[in-house]
């Protein structure tokens, strides 16, 4: 068994006892080396991928943006002639958690007839605007901002009028993505 | 050792390298680490026998990498761990993989296991002065055991907490210093969140550190006495010709090393780790079942109920685990061929196929029994149900704090009505949460009622200063919006 088992590895050309003096051929050595380094970086590439993937995934998904918010069947506001307020619940999702609240807004009818969902964040300094229905106005309590029914600015500090948001009409039901506004500045500018 | 010396592979080498690399080459004499690394000499050279204890280390490493990116998205609380995890599982790209890359891993790593110890002890690589580094081999065993068993808890699924509960469980059954050591391990005398913590911080701080550490000393110790070589070989003295450590068995050990993690890959690719419902400690039904490599002792347990427990649970186990340790103190010979050793390889033999055994029968058993069978096709079916169903995100605690007071009594819903009507919220937040005027969250604590509502009819100085205004609204209105603010936590 002995004889045999060297016999056998004596085919297999290795090196003597004293390897250091008789190192492989270069060729061979440098040859299994490319091999290994192939193999090795192609299951590496192999592999990082899903690591980056995972990695990049809140990078990379739309994992923080907030969803669309329902604010009833078109039907509901075709006769409206006032502002009308309406409570929307936004879920905001962060990762694996998501944060849901409650925001108001006023669906109102512009000079066209046409039909406006208004944020009721003041654009001065970001009091909630009631409507007085005495008045036919939205009278800001902070600092007494004026805005007509379509949210155009009549008086007061605010620098614009009242912010529109963006709504779609999905399957006969008016959707409004909810947007915070820069406040004291005359142009519309979305944050967060 | 003494025979590696630094070989030139061609002459001029050190010219062809060229400056960088020598001025590298100077301060950390990477050339030399390399020889030494890989010129080890093997007597009879490479063989396929030898590839597990490299298998090992690169399963360790993939675990390391795959277990690293998972901290990305977990968090180690009961709260939070199962919907992390299913966060991973179902919404994360590549985290199913990943997590089923992992979950195999840790099998992976208790196979490979086996097969570096079945493979040392039937070639008696443990003989002729490897004594401690046998022994610092079965620590380096008990410790991925304890990184499998504290790694099941962590999704905090069904499996995960009833497995557990079990685990420590019989921990308890110890005599004497059982109840501590479960109380410890738990964290008190219930599984909870301290349990979840604790085995976290064994999974992926403690037990990590210790294997490093025992792999320096298992490999140092290894390459201290050299390799052991074929079973024909002299295991102090080698006689046969050696061959280095590089090319082929370093080719054959990364051969080895890549295929299985490939084949791991493929099976987390098409057969992904599935996750059960969350934890529910109030379900008396459920049927717990250990991962495979615990059955047979899980199976063993059964066998020794009552007073003699303690033969089963204790006495047993410590003698093999003894005789286990103690192998290369109590086997001197320097035979190594395994038929010329019947008693160690008997025994060895025994020991393995009682395992197996205990493990069958445990299968068996589950299959026999109907209430058994039938309760864990319906978790098997409940399991897949779980799985199908899309990822629900837990609502944040300040969701939660808006939701409960809305289902508050009536009188506090009829308050947040005003508290908005009176654009309250405009400086106070939603909710009260403040910015940029005072938080009104736990008002009520400092306040009385009646004194909340005379400074919101005639605020303080030092509200007017800071914008707030009179609130004029008559008394219910005002009752209403003083118990929505105490209402406020």
């Amino acid at each position: 068994m002995d004889a045999k088992e060297r016999d056998l590895e004596r085919t297999q050309g290795l090196d003597g006892e004293d390897a250091s003096s008789k190192p492989a051929s270069p060729g061979r050595r440098s040859f299994l080396g490319v091999l290994l380094g192939i193999g090795t970086a192609s299951v590496g590439v192999l592999l990082s991928v899903p690591l980056v993937r995972f990695a990049l995934h809140p990078v990379l998904g739309n994992t923080t943006e907030t969803s669309l918010s329902d604010l009833g069947t078109v039907d509901e506001f075709s006769s409206i002639t006032s502002p009308v307020k309406r409570l929307i619940t936004i879920e905001q999702r962060d990762g694996w958690r998501k944060t849901v609240s409650q925001k108001s807004v006023y669906l109102t009818r512009d000079a066209d007839g046409q039909l406006r969902v208004l944020s009721s964040i003041c654009p001065h300094l970001g009091c909630s605007i009631p409507w007085s229905e005495v008045k036919g106005q939205f009278i800001c309590p902070c600092h007494v901002g004026v805005f007509a029914s379509d949210g155009s600015l009549i008086s007061g500090p605010p620098p614009r009028a009242m912010d529109e948001l963006k709504t779609t009409v999905e399957n006969g039901r008016l959707k409004v993505r909810y947007q915070y506004f820069r406040q004291l500045v005359h142009s519309k500018e979305v944050i967060a | 050792m003494a025979t590696i010396s630094v070989p030139n592979d061609a002459p001029g080498a050190a010219q062809r390298r060229g400056r960088v690399f020598n001025w590298f080459e100077r301060r950390i004499g990477i050339d030399s680490l390399l020889h030494q690394a890989l010129d080890e000499p093997i007597p009879g050279g490479a063989r396929l026998a030898y590839v597990f204890g490299s298998g090992l280390l690169f399963l360790f490493l993939s675990q390391i990498i795959t277990g690293v990116f998972l901290g990305l998205y977990y968090v180690p609380s009961a709260d939070h761990a199962h919907t992390t995890i299913a966060y991973i599982a179902k919404e994360v790209m590549a985290g199913s993989f990943l997590r089923s890359l992992h979950s195999y891993g840790s099998s992976a790593m208790v196979v490979v296991l086996i097969l570096h110890l079945a493979q040392t002890f039937l070639y008696g690589s443990y003989k002729g002065r490897r004594e401690l580094l046998w022994v610092s081999g079965c620590v380096l065993f008990a410790l991925v055991i304890g990184m499998a068993f504290t790694g099941y808890l962590l999704p905090w699924d069904m499996k995960a907490y009833f497995a557990t509960t079990i685990g420590t469980n019989i921990a308890g059954e110890v005599p004497l210093v059982g109840e501590g050591i479960k109380r410890l391990m738990r964290g008190g005398n219930d599984m909870g969140t301290l349990t979840l913590s604790r085995f976290f911080v064994a999974h992926v701080f403690l037990i990590p550190a210790a294997i490093f550490g025992l792999i320096a000393i298992h490999v140092y110790l290894f390459r201290k006495a050299g390799a052991a070589g074929p079973i024909s070989e002299d295991p102090i003295a080698p006689k046969q010709k050696t061959e280095r450590f590089y090319p082929r068995q370093v080719l054959m050990d990364m051969g080895f090393g890549l295929v299985f993690i490939a084949a791991l890959g493929l099976l987390a690719y098409f057969v992904p780790v599935d996750l059960g419902p969350k934890a529910d400690p109030a379900d008396t039904q459920y049927v717990p079942r250990p991962e495979w490599y615990y059955l047979p002792l899980f199976q063993w347990l059964k066998y020794w109920q009552g007073s003699r427990a303690i033969i089963g649970i204790l006495v047993i186990p410590l003698i093999i685990i003894g005789l286990f340790v103690g192998l290369p103190f109590l086997d001197r010979r320097l035979e190594r061929r395994p038929w010329k050793r019947p008693v160690a390889v008997g025994a060895f033999a025994i020991v393995f196929l009682s395992l197996a055994g205990l493990g069958a029968l445990s299968y068996r058993d589950d299959h026999r029994d109907p209430g058994i069978a039938d309760q864990l096709v319906k978790q098997r079916e409940e399991t897949e149900q779980f799985m199908r169903a899309s990822f629900e995100p837990e609502p944040s605690e300040a969701s939660l704090a808006a939701a409960n007071v809305a289902l508050a009594d009536p009188l506090a819903a009829q308050g947040k009505a005003i508290y908005e009507a009176q654009s309250c919220n405009a400086c106070h937040g939603e909710g009260g949460v403040g910015t940029p005027a005072g938080r009104l969250i736990a008002i009520g604590v400092k306040l009385p009622p009646d004194k909340l509502a005379d400074v919101l009819k005639q605020p303080t100085d030092k509200m007017t200063a800071g914008g707030m205004t009179a609130v004029e609204i008559s008394d219910g209105e005002m009752r209403a919006l003083v118990a929505y603010i105490n209402s406020l936590k």
